[in-house]
């Protein structure tokens, strides 16, 4: 590297090419990986281009930019989130299975390198957090809580743009690393002093620290948004205790996120310190405490897990009552037991480091504060039984998905529970007990949820149903997938072996790692029929169109608008007076009227900031990264400027006429009174056009 | 239903909900969309505490690591640091001046002088910070020197960053107040810089006696 290019590529070279370190020192283990590695690569850039191609082929560019890349909408927000999610999702098991592989073939040596399967399990468990769950999360909230609390949109549309800009932007980082390696090999954790300057001074920290710090920004900002949206924006009516479970949990999850963020984000900029400016706050020497980022990271880390499992948990709750035909039992008593989760969860943070060195009493107290979270889990799993106890259940992808939820949830909580023992933690902590537990959490937990959310909003979203055969083959091969990728490694950790281990010499582990990697193979099938389900979803568009809006006989207000719902989503402002809202309507025969008038509707005008966020955050990324300067430079520049240039800026809103909007809802409210009611009993098939039967006192459908 | 009727005759002409926000001759949808905003902005700010609040809590525990360098009595001038208090306190005086003048006052000249007589003295308390940090330097306080001046200077120039960051936002809202006048946009920005100034004030209260009397106690 001469000089007259150092300023501009930083210490960016050839040798960050995937397969750069394979010509130097070809041997068939080097070239494996180079393989791997290049094919991913190519796959990103390959991908890239075609997304180039394709819009420029159809002419979608303006398209993209206005209605979806600056729409401050927050229904196109959600679907943005939720698509850069699945995406993410994509990339992630991929690397799961090449994991899983390497462990079965791991006896005594296997084919990928250390550094290499490093990468994997660093990448993994990123991108799984930040890039899967937390935008699909995200994505669901953002379209779904502003419907069902009856407004318009989130408080802050613009923030809600650029919270989707930066966490965009932390997941292009982390797919650039694919091409320009390497990606940090430290664990989704980043414990120091592996990851500080003295051990691993090279770039994939830097990119792992950059790529999440983006994300816990975007994220505390989205809780900002959803947190102050519900408690400002309910309709007229909806009172605390009328609140939907699914807007409840959405609440506590934006709490958490507010309190549960900014430790991650000072952790990471810490580490940055130490890496960039040669502080010495996590080193070994020189007066720096490396158990000080341990506590940070987990200050964070447990209130995450319930940011990730609280909107599940809202999901199944809406799911459940939706599908058993009954209203929710225990309401109450749910909205208490998510509110105690989401208390208890920052009293247990040192449950994730029982083996450093704290005294037995403190390790006692919060061994019993962790089995504390266990009650409250254990009252929501009783109210979702008896919500279904005596209803007439209709076994749809959601439920099925439900339903697995709730019995290996279950088997999850309890080896949980068995972890929150100090003494049973020092045996098995660091071993595949812990991966399996935690997954057993968050398969079932979350990515069921979002799944589950996904099948039962998805009409609501695009105005046809997706096709439920797919729909449970993807649901049966997610289950039975998961269940013989993880309990093997239950075993396995109780049998002694460590997590993130490239190889080992115990042939007993073998029958165990080979059945997990059948079960990654399974999973892998799951996400097959996931795609299939999609494309023949949207093949079959006409057939299972639902234009009404209310598939399921649903509960709550984003049911009753049209699907895709409008803009606006409400015609006027709905008036709520009671629990079940929508429900309420129907029963009453209230559902569908005509509103007395039509006034003008004021809607956020469009933006380019959520665009801009995502550019330089990127850019700025990349380059601390490389130890790019100028680029840094620049992009801050212009994030500064356009946050200025922003304030200037009054054309803020736009208004859409009281006559348009009475035109579009008079046209809707003809096709329902055009339509032929279907009963719950034959909602999956093509009949269904989203209009249920109205509900009649005491009948069975 | 109630929470509609309420609302309605808070419509009507009860007095305002937020006894900041009834601000001269504005009207009450104006103050409706204000008060979302300001109650993010409060949002936002209970979660900056929560960084602060971590970074004041891993200098605690960071006093000991001094690795055989300087330590606070060495390196910390109470004289400047009084100083430096006293410009920010008076700042935020004379923000609340401001404040006061948005309020009650047509006349826009006061209030303009009032938030350059903050702006003033905000970039004077960075200015003298600077300057402390300089001679800490000198005297061998550099950062990579060890954990607890790692941990002093992650956590005092944050502040330092975040009222620097306010000065930009003042500038800013200054030149809206030259090309949009007093308009609803102007004055939620001035509420809510309002916000941020005063919240410096108590992170630097919270520094000056934590750290500075802390450490030279």
């Amino acid at each position: 590297m001469n000089d007259s290019t150092h300023w501009l590529l930083g210490r960016l070279d050839a040798s960050a090419l995937p397969f750069w370190d394979a010509l130097q020192h070809p041997t068939t283990k080097n070239v494996i990986n180079a393989v791997i590695a290049s094919g991913a690569a190519s796959m990103v850039v390959l991908g890239a281009i075609a997304v180039v191609i394709g819009l420029t082929w159809t002419r979608r560019w303006g398209w993209l930019w206005r209605e979806w890349l600056t729409s401050p909408d927050h229904k196109k927000i959600g679907i943005m989130f939720i698509a850069l999610a699945l995406v993410m999702l994509a990339r992630a098991v991929i690397e799961a299975v090449l994991m899983r592989l390497q462990q079965a073939f791991g006896l005594d040596g296997g084919f990928l390198t250390a550094d290499h399967f490093g990468q994997l399990f660093t990448t993994h468990g990123t991108i799984m957090v930040f890039f899967m769950a937390m935008p699909f999360l995200t994505g669901m909230i953002n379209y779904v809580m502003p419907l069902q609390i009856g407004t318009r949109d989130l408080s802050f549309p613009v923030m809600n743009q650029i919270s989707l800009g930066l966490t965009a932007a932390g997941a292009a980082v982390v797919m650039i690393s694919l091409v320009l390696a390497p990606f940090s090999t430290g664990g989704w954790t980043g414990y120091p002093t592996f990851t500080g300057h003295a051990a691993n001074p090279g770039a994939g920290v830097d990119y792992w620290i950059w790529a999440v710090t983006l994300s816990t920004l975007s994220s505390t900002l989205s809780g900002i948004n959803f947190a102050v949206t519900i408690y400002k924006r309910r309709a007229p009516g909806m009172s605390w205790m009328r609140l939907p479970l699914f807007t409840w949990t959405a609440l506590c999850t934006a709490i958490l996120m507010i309190f549960a963020m900014p430790p991650l984000t000072v952790a990471t900029a810490l580490l940055a310190l130490d890496r960039y400016l040669d502080f010495h706050l996590f080193t070994a020497d020189m007066g720096g405490n490396m158990m000080n980022y341990i506590n940070l990271f987990w200050a964070f880390g447990h209130p995450e897990v319930y940011i990730l499992i609280l909107p599940a948990f809202g999901i199944f709750s809406e799911v459940f009552s939706t599908f058993a035909g009954k209203t929710l039992y225990g309401y109450k008593a749910l909205v208490i037991a998510t509110l105690a989760i989401a208390v208890l969860s920052f009293t247990v943070w040192l449950h994730h480091f029982f083996t450093m060195g704290q005294s037995a009493h403190i390790n006692a107290v919060f061994g019993i504060a962790t089995m504390l979270i266990g009650i409250p889990t254990g009252v929501k799993i009783y109210d979702w039984m008896l919500t279904l106890f005596r209803g007439r259940i209709r076994m749809s992808v959601p439920m099925i998905y439900a339903s697995g939820f709730l019995m290996l949830f279950v088997l999850g909580g309890l080896t949980g529970i068995v972890l929150a023992v100090p003494s049973v933690d020092y045996q098995v902590h660091n071993s595949l007990f812990l991966v399996a537990h935690f997954h057993n959490m968050l398969i079932p937990g979350l990515l069921f949820g979002m799944l589950a959310g996904t099948n039962f909003w998805f009409p609501k979203a695009f105005g046809f149903r997706l096709e439920e055969r797919w729909g449970r083959r993807a649901a049966y091969a997610w289950i039975i997938g998961f269940m013989l990728a993880f309990f093997p490694l239950y075993a396995l950790g109780v049998l002694g072996m460590p997590r993130r281990t490239v190889a080992f010499f115990t042939p007993a582990y073998l029958p165990w790692t080979l059945t997990a990697l059948v079960g990654a193979t399974i999973v892998l099938l799951a996400m097959a029929c996931l795609v299939i389900q999609l494309w023949v979803s949207v093949r079959d568009r006409h057939l299972n169109a639902m234009p009404i809006g209310d598939p399921w006989d649903g509960r709550s207000l984003e049911w009753a608008v049209s699907s895709p719902p409008p803009e606006y989503n409400f015609p006027v402002i709905p008036e709520v007076y009671g629990r079940d809202a929508f429900m309420l309507e129907k029963e009453r025969g209230k559902a569908y009227q005509v509103p007395d008038e039509f006034p003008d509707i004021v809607l956020p005008a469009n933006s380019p900031m959520g665009v801009i966020f995502a550019v330089t955050g990127t850019a700025m990324a990349f380059g601390l990264t490389w130890y790019q300067w100028w680029m840094v430079l620049l992009a801050a520049g212009i994030t500064l400027a356009a946050v200025i240039a922003r304030g200037f800026c009054r054309n803020t809103t736009r208004t859409l006429s009281g006559e348009e909007v009475r035109r579009t809802h008079l046209t809707w409210l003809a096709q329902v009174r055009a339509t032929t009611p279907v009963a719950r009993s034959r909602e999956q098939s093509t009949d269904n056009r989203g209009l249920p039967v109205p509900p009649v006192e005491g009948a069975i459908q | 239903m109630t929470a509609l009727t309420s609302r309605h005759t808070d419509r009507a002409g009860a007095p305002a909900r937020h006894p900041g926000l009834n601000l001269g001759h504005a009207h009450r949808e104006g103050e409706e969309s204000r008060e979302e905003m300001v109650f993010g902005f409060w949002v936002f700010m209970m979660s900056d505490m929560i960084l602060f609040g971590l970074l004041f809590g891993t200098y605690v525990t960071m006093l000991g690591g001094t690795a055989g360098g300087p330590g606070p009595k060495d390196l910390f001038d109470m004289r400047g640091a009084f100083f430096e208090t006293m410009l920010l306190l008076v700042s935020s005086f004379t923000f609340g001046m401001a404040s006061l003048a948005l309020k009650y006052r047509d006349d826009r000249r006061v209030l303009v002088g009032w938030l350059l007589v903050t702006l003033l003295l905000g970039l004077g308390f960075v200015a003298h910070e600077l300057y402390d940090f300089h001679r800490m330097f000198e005297a061998g306080g550099v950062p990579s020197r060890s954990g607890f001046l790692s941990a002093f200077f992650s956590l005092v120039p944050l502040h330092g960053l975040h009222v620097t960051v306010a000065c930009i936002w003042l500038i800013a809202l200054l030149g809206q107040l030259a090309v949009h006048g007093l308009d609803a946009q102007t004055k939620n920005g001035l509420i809510r810089l309002a916000i941020l100034w005063h919240f410096l004030d108590i992170v630097w209260i919270g520094i000056f006696s934590l750290v500075y009397l802390g450490g030279l106690a």
